[in-house]
């Protein structure tokens, strides 16, 4: 079985500071990792080929520095790993990301094998927009099973799988066919450490670089912002508040004082709440 | 929205694309479409926060505010219809087909891109949620469109364009993103960032029916089975009036009881910040902020929070904050209502007390129960 698992290198958004005068993102010093939710998806790709046998390949887009988040997957356990790199997908929004990275996905079929599942994470915790997935889903016209929670089974004969997908309210299960895409749920399982065979066969590994026509693409008006509808006209901070919070002054005063303080103060700001909370009126 | 790195400058050619000249063909797309989400017979609240927000940008357009119903045939699919109506819909397009009785990715894709196809809206909105978000991306590839995921406003430009501002890097920055030269302009409103509009009493609208052009047959997808998460332990934070929240400021997982507490004690619903979540000390569902839910109570009360960027996405819709921290400096005072310099572990039960004293017998039975 051969998997495709497309990754994304991200900054840690935790850490991310934005500029009180330019307004702008603060990169200097801050780390990059790999998406989180992607893990999900990673782990699970690598299950399934200890089970099933085959191999991964783990596949970004990004700046070549991205590399690094390869290296990383394949410390994991990832078989290989495939960069695409461009000066062209500068700006891709996710119509433009999904095209890219489908077609590298295409050539990697070519090259390695078609694959019989592609995953991504849930969704990416820079941009957070959950479209990639189902976008290269529908450019690859692959079924698509987004938000899953667990894979049943593989029937690698039939080719047929099942999983259980998170919906609103619940959880559907699924029967579908090889090959498709999967959108992994966050929390369905934990990454592995990695075995020391593993990092030190990623410290060696070679890690395919590909430009966009290494990667066969012709379209070049497809990526990079040419190829994005969407257009990031303004980028701002979020207004700060104008009046800061009113403090409860806490001197001298006993808890049970002060308790009765602040639900009054709650109060007087909100008078709706008296119906809302279940009070008798009098204090 | 870039979903790649920007830090190599775009080639010049790129910006060819800001030029705003309408192709020819997409001249005729007009009004506002609100995806209205049923599933298993119930119509997702945000579909109506998302027609109050659709009504607005259709006035200011001075076009139609339709919303689409795609269900089986039946009660619920027409009940969501008259739905759409009372909460300001013009006229609502309805396809009804067995195929449609369950969210799957290939009926519900085709249904939505071959409606757009035929009828040219020049806004779609849907609510950010799993279906949605499932159902948004396919269909704006599909169609070849932009989509803007997880809008927090929504307005129209002097030139009619959508503006949509959504949330990037994780709230740090809020960014305005159009869709240059393509149609429909898509976006998706996670739930509860848009106020409830009001209900009108007696909706009318016009209703368009259109067959959905597919077979049983030609959908691979199966559903074996479908199982309801239990409902008494499922948390509605999102639409909870009042809730309770504690952080890592608790520090430790017992502490989480005086959240419980207070928030039973006065009809609340609880949640949490993100850590509790990643040491297991609450379930997921109960998370609060940007990978969480958006809450959008009357009062929410955090405790032993301090209030980073992507808390605070989560919780700004509320009408009063109120945060207990015994960090005078904590991020959290910045943009809360009121605040109080306190040790929450030994505040939050006087708080619950307090609370208790001022409830009604009946009602004190009532919660007690
Ligand atoms: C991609 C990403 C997504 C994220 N999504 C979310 C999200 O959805 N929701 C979310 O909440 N976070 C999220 N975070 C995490 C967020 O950045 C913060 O780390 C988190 O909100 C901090 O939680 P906290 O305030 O409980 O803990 P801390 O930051 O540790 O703050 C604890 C606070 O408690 C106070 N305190 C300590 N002792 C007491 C006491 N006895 N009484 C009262 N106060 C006390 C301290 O002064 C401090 O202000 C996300 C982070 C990333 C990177």
């Amino acid at each position: 079985m051969h998997i495709v698992i497309c990754i994304k290198q991200v900054p840690d958004s935790a850490q991310i500071r934005v500029h009180p005068v330019t307004n702008t993102i603060m990169r200097q010093g801050v780390p990059t990792i790999i998406n989180p939710y992607d893990l999900f998806a990673l782990e699970e790709a690598l299950r399934l080929r200890d089970a099933h046998g085959g191999e991964v390949t783990v596949l970004t887009m990004g700046p070549p520095m991205a590399e690094d988040a390869l290296r990383k997957a394949l410390t994991y356990g990832a078989d290989r790993a495939v960069l695409l790199t461009d000066r062209y997908f500068a700006g891709s929004d996710t119509l433009a990301t999904s095209f890219a990275l489908s077609q590298a996905i295409t050539k990697v079929g070519e090259t390695f094998g078609t694959p019989d599942i592609v995953f991504t994470g849930k969704q990416t915790i820079d941009g957070d927009t959950a479209q990639v997935g189902p976008g290269i889903a529908k450019r690859l016209d692959l079924l698509q099973l987004t938000y899953v929670a667990k894979i049943a089974s593989i029937d690698l004969d039939v080719r047929e799988i099942t999983v259980e997908r998170r919906s609103e309210g619940g959880m559907q299960m699924l029967k579908s066919r090889l090959p498709c895409l999967i959108t992994m749920l966050e929390g369905t399982n934990e990454i592995r450490r990695g075995s020391l065979d593993d990092a030190l066969r990623a410290a060696r590994s070679q890690i395919v670089k590909w430009s966009a026509a290494d990667a066969g693409i012709e379209d070049l008006a497809k990526c990079g912002l040419r190829g994005s509808p969407t257009v990031v006209k303004r980028v701002f901070a979020p207004t700060a508040r104008a009046e800061k919070a009113a403090q409860i002054d806490t001197t001298d005063k006993t808890l049970r004082d002060l308790a009765d303080e602040l639900i009054a103060a709650i109060l007087t700001r909100q008078p709706a709440l008296e119906h809302e909370l279940p009070f008798d009126g009098a204090a | 929205m870039s979903t790649a790195n920007r830090e190599t400058p775009p080639p010049a050619a790129g910006r060819a694309g800001m030029k705003k000249e309408l192709p020819e063909h997409f001249k005729d797309y007009r009004h506002v479409w609100v995806f209205i989400e049923l599933e298993r017979g119930q119509v997702h609240p945000v579909s109506f926060e998302l027609l109050g927000e659709g009504r607005k940008l259709a006035d200011k357009l001075g076009v139609e505010l339709a919303g689409v119903v795609l269900g089986p045939p039946g009660e619920a699919t027409w009940h969501a219809v008259a739905e759409a109506f009372a909460y300001g819909a013009d006229l609502a397009y309805i396809i009804e087909d067995p195929l449609l009785a369950h969210y799957r990715n290939e009926p519900f894709t085709r249904a939505m891109t071959d409606l757009l196809n035929t009828y040219k809206p020049e806004i779609l909105l849907l609510g950010a949620t799993i279906l949605g978000r499932d159902l948004a991306g396919s269909t704006a590839t599909t169609l070849l469109t932009g989509l803007t995921a997880d809008c927090t406003e929504l307005d129209v430009d002097a030139d009619g364009s959508l503006a949509a501002t959504r949330p990037t890097f994780g709230g740090s920055l809020l960014c305005t993103i159009y869709t240059i030269n393509y149609r429909p302009q898509m976006a998706t409103v996670r739930p509860r960032v848009m106020a409830m509009p009001q209900r009108v009493d007696k909706p009318v609208g016009r209703v368009i029916q259109h067959k959905l052009a597919m077979a049983e047959e030609e959908v691979v997808t199966k559903i074996l089975g479908f199982l309801p998460d239990s409902q008494s332990a499922k948390a509605n934070l999102a639409y909870a009036n009042v809730v309770v929240a504690g952080g890592l400021g608790l520090g430790a997982v017992e502490n989480l009881q005086l959240v419980r507490n207070l928030a039973s004690a006065i009809g609340a619903e609880y949640g949490c910040s993100r850590p509790l979540v990643q040491k297991g000390w609450m379930p997921a569902d109960r998370q609060i902020g940007q990978t969480g839910k958006t809450i959008r109570p009357k009062l929410y009360i955090a405790a032993g929070i301090s209030g980073a960027i992507q808390h605070r996405v989560g919780v700004e819709g509320a009408d009063l904050i109120v945060a207990i921290n015994t960090d005078p400096n904590a991020p959290i005072f910045d943009f809360v209502h009121l605040g109080i310099v306190t040790d929450a572990i030994r505040f939050l039960p006087a708080l619950t007390e307090a609370f208790t004293r001022r409830l009604s017998p009946h009602n004190r039975d009532k919660l007690a129960s």
